[in-house]
């Protein structure tokens, strides 16, 4: 069981080492968002300071529904995703290992780029601190969900625009607490803790059910 | 061990397929599927592999219902597709590995190296598929064949893209799996000359017929 976790990690790693410009459009896609507000809103450091922890969770929402549709699809259109379905190991370890691939690749880099995004928005560094925790933990939640909606969508003709569709409201809690936390952080006498804990919360919940809903969800697709 | 299929029905979209399908399938025995384009062929397949759900009957794999048997089962099955089912990204050797990994087999570098010789990909082990011409990229997914332990092989269309060679060493690899007490299944208009065992033969298309009478009245 643990075997066939490794060995579809190390595959898509693999994959994604090959096919390096697919990690990057990510990367690229929140930085260009993060670095838009700025230019449009004007540099005011009262204004960037208020708006940065929404800007943040959204550009990583709409970065992490960018590269969705590639989570199956590839490997839905050359077979190799039917060969996975009728291999005896369990399908929920396989696609965890994918969804979790897929984080290392899409939703780690994000974390790693908070500090830029401080240095835009004239944030404190403890909330730098905030920001990059609160990305850490509701980034896997992301992909969690966002897994489930490409497994539904998989093989429909204009899939993307549904996907997002159907994600980005469930996206909603993520956002509240994720953007609470580093609003939190940056105001005198408010506790980061809750705002921690339910994201924390929200990532043990999605570990345990998404990759179970994402495999059935799979098994449907391609009937 | 035997495959038994009881009454099957299956229905795509709106259109029957076929319906009241029965046969059984025991060690060494090859199914040879016939039938015309579109007559369910690949359907029929996919329903013994458990990736499409059949409307009505049973398919049973030693009594026991393909569903309920699960991994039990499909550590019993091989199935080839129209696909490949291989990355271009990797090297041949990359995609046996992983692809003979997951099915659960144990292999070491060795019989995978013979594995690729054999089946006449020597040289070409280290190339991304991507590079590959058809019948190379086949030879890939062929090469599955010979490190499976599986007993059941379903095979949809394996000769497509091969060269004549090919053909004759896929022949001769099917033929030493049913000798071996294997079973396979297969859809093709090549003939898989068998040394021992025994040939089975079912032919779908009543619904095509029907199809085409409808035509002539018309």
């Amino acid at each position: 069981m643990l075997s066939a976790f490794w060995i579809v990690l190390k595959r898509d790693l693999l994959l994604a080492l090959r096919r390096r410009n697919e990690v990057f459009t990510v990367l690229f896609f929140f930085i260009v968002v993060i670095s838009l507000f700025p230019m449009g809103i004007g540099s005011e450091e009262k204004i960037l300071i208020k708006i940065a922890s929404g800007v943040v969770w959204i550009a990583a929402l709409l970065a992490s529904t960018l590269a969705l549709e590639r989570l199956f699809s590839n490997d839905y259109e050359d077979g190799t995703l039917e060969q996975m379905l009728l291999t005896p190991q369990s399908l929920s370890i396989m696609v965890f290992a994918k969804i979790f691939a897929h984080w290392l690749l899409t939703g780690l880099p994000l974390v790693l780029i908070a500090p830029l995004v401080g240095l835009f928005y004239h944030i404190p560094w403890e909330s730098v601190g905030v920001m990059m925790l609160a990305l850490l933990l509701g980034t896997p939640v992301l992909s969690m969900i966002g897994a489930i909606g490409a497994a539904l969508t998989l093989g429909l003709r204009g899939g993307g625009v549904l996907l997002s569709f159907l994600v980005l409201p469930l996206y909603i809690p993520v956002l509240i607490y994720g953007s609470g936390a580093i609003s939190a952080s940056m105001a005198e006498g408010l506790s980061v803790q809750p705002y921690l804990l339910l994201l924390f919360a929200f990532m043990i919940l999605s570990v345990i059910f998404a990759p179970w809903a994402t495999a059935s969800a799979l098994k449907i697709s391609l009937e | 061990m035997t495959l038994q299929v009881n009454n099957l029905q299956c229905i795509r979209g709106d259109r029957e397929l076929f319906t009241g399908l029965s046969f059984e399938l025991g060690e060494r025995q090859l199914l040879m599927l016939e039938g015309a384009n579109g007559s369910g062929k690949t359907t029929l397949l996919r329903t013994l592999c458990g990736l499409y759900l059949q409307e009505q009957g049973d398919i049973l794999w030693n009594g026991k219902p393909i569903r309920k048997l699960d991994e039990v089962y499909r550590q019993e099955l091989l199935y080839l597709g129209h696909y490949n089912a291989i990355k271009s990204d990797l090297t041949a050797l990359e995609n046996l590995r992983i692809n003979a990994l997951l099915a659960g087999e144990k292999i070491n570098h060795d019989q995978l190296m013979q594995a690729l010789d054999t089946i006449g990909l020597f040289a070409f082990e280290d190339f991304p598929t991507r590079q590959l011409s058809q019948g190379q990229k086949r030879r890939v997914a062929l090469a599955r064949l010979l490190l499976s332990k599986a007993k059941l092989w379903i095979l949809d269309e394996p000769f497509v893209a091969l060269d004549v060679a090919a053909v004759e060493l896929l022949q001769k690899i099917i033929a030493k799996h049913v000798d071996n007490g294997g079973m396979a299944i297969i859809t093709t208009h090549q003939e898989v000359p068998l040394t021992q065992g025994a040939v089975k033969r079912l032919r779908l298309g009543a619904t095509f017929e029907t199809a085409q009478s409808d035509l002539a009245n018309a």
